[in-house]
């Protein structure tokens, strides 16, 4: 690439053109992240599929919806507490989330012993809440939830369950692989000789796992709470 | 940006903790009458919570307008989506209403073990 083209600096709209109309890369950050941003703009329209999909079905049924207060409650020493379970799985995810940020931040400060177990403690979390969820399903399975019936109300609850926590799981499962993968790239000095020497792909990996929290929030408001 | 996403501690602690308020407040809105007050508190709590992550867990807010416009804006067609599907749902619903006539399922009360 040519040195003669700067940068461009302008904020605003006349940044927004400088950025497209140059004869340079578009987006003034390192391919991966771009890359990774891109990615998840399209799992957003997955998901986003998956919810409306489950808005679309929830309204022209004409059987009674399941109350997911009820469904997800617990019971604790001889008390129904509603939707505890989710409440819990919501929590865990929000405190990776935290761990999440900091192993970014210890990333940028090359300190690799710092990111390496804050990477490892927020896969171990994601771990945790891939595993509430397994107990969940089976929970309601032995029920007798399925996608097709159940016996709470409209069969439409059991298909939009599966299909949504079912997918969101995947997603934090490849997450927590995918972290313990770079976390352990990171403590034996990958990076120090690859990418750059740069820790951008701690970034990266946290803007996903990030993602993943971000489509929780969004289940857990539509499809736990409404 | 070059020297990339360095930022004070401070910012995450204060983020993180916001999650958390956030979240309890979420769960509290279980506990309320269902209502248009109940509707708006859960959509409230979640628009601030999915705000306060990709602006600051996920750093967009400190990226430039050409990125954040990119991966921002796609994401508002699906407006469209949901306000064609709700149109359908509730077309749908009548016509179901209409032939099959009212609901006969009777459902079961959950049971916790």
């Amino acid at each position: 690439m040519s040195e003669v083209v700067m940068e461009s600096e302008a904020p605003g709209m006349k940044g927004v053109v400088d950025d497209w109309a140059r004869d340079k890369q578009v987006f003034g950050v390192p391919w991966g992240k771009a890359m990774m941003w891109i990615f998840l703009l399209s799992d957003t329209f997955i998901f986003s599929c998956f919810l409306v999909g489950y808005m679309s079905v929830r309204t022209a049924t004409i059987d009674p919806w399941p109350n997911p207060s009820e469904v997800f409650g617990l019971t604790v020493f001889g008390q129904s507490v509603p939707l505890l379970l989710i409440a819990i799985m919501t929590f865990v995810l929000i405190t990776s989330s935290g761990t999440m940020a900091l192993a970014v931040n210890m990333g940028y400060r090359k300190d690799k012993n710092k990111t390496f177990w804050l990477m490892v403690a927020t896969a171990a979390l994601g771990a945790t809440f891939v595993s509430m969820q397994a107990f969940e399903w089976t929970k309601l399975i032995m029920e007798g939830v399925r996608p097709w019936e159940n016996p709470f109300g409209a069969a439409q609850f059991g298909s939009s369950f599966f299909m949504i926590t079912g997918f969101h799981g995947m997603h934090v499962t490849a997450g927590v692989i995918y972290l313990l993968v770079i976390a352990f790239r990171v403590r034996r000095g990958y990076y120090d000789t690859h990418g750059g020497g740069n820790y951008e792909i701690v970034e990266i990996a946290g803007l996903y796992w990030h993602f993943v929290d971000l489509v929780w929030v969004f289940i857990f408001a539509f499809f736990y709470l409404w | 940006m070059a020297e990339g996403q360095q930022h004070p501690l401070k910012i995450y602690w204060i983020m993180w903790g916001a999650l958390f308020v956030l979240s309890a407040f979420s769960y509290w809105t279980d506990f309320w009458d269902d209502g248009p007050i109940r509707t708006a508190a859960i959509l409230t709590f979640m628009m601030l919570k999915a705000g306060g992550i990709v602006w600051i867990f996920m750093h967009m807010g400190w990226e430039r307008l050409a990125l954040k416009t990119a991966i921002l804006l796609p994401p508002v067609v699906i407006l469209v989506l949901i306000w064609l599907m709700a149109v359908e749902g509730i077309y749908v619903e009548d016509t179901r209403i209409e032939y099959y006539g009212e609901s006969t399922f009777e459902p079961q009360e959950p049971t916790h073990h």
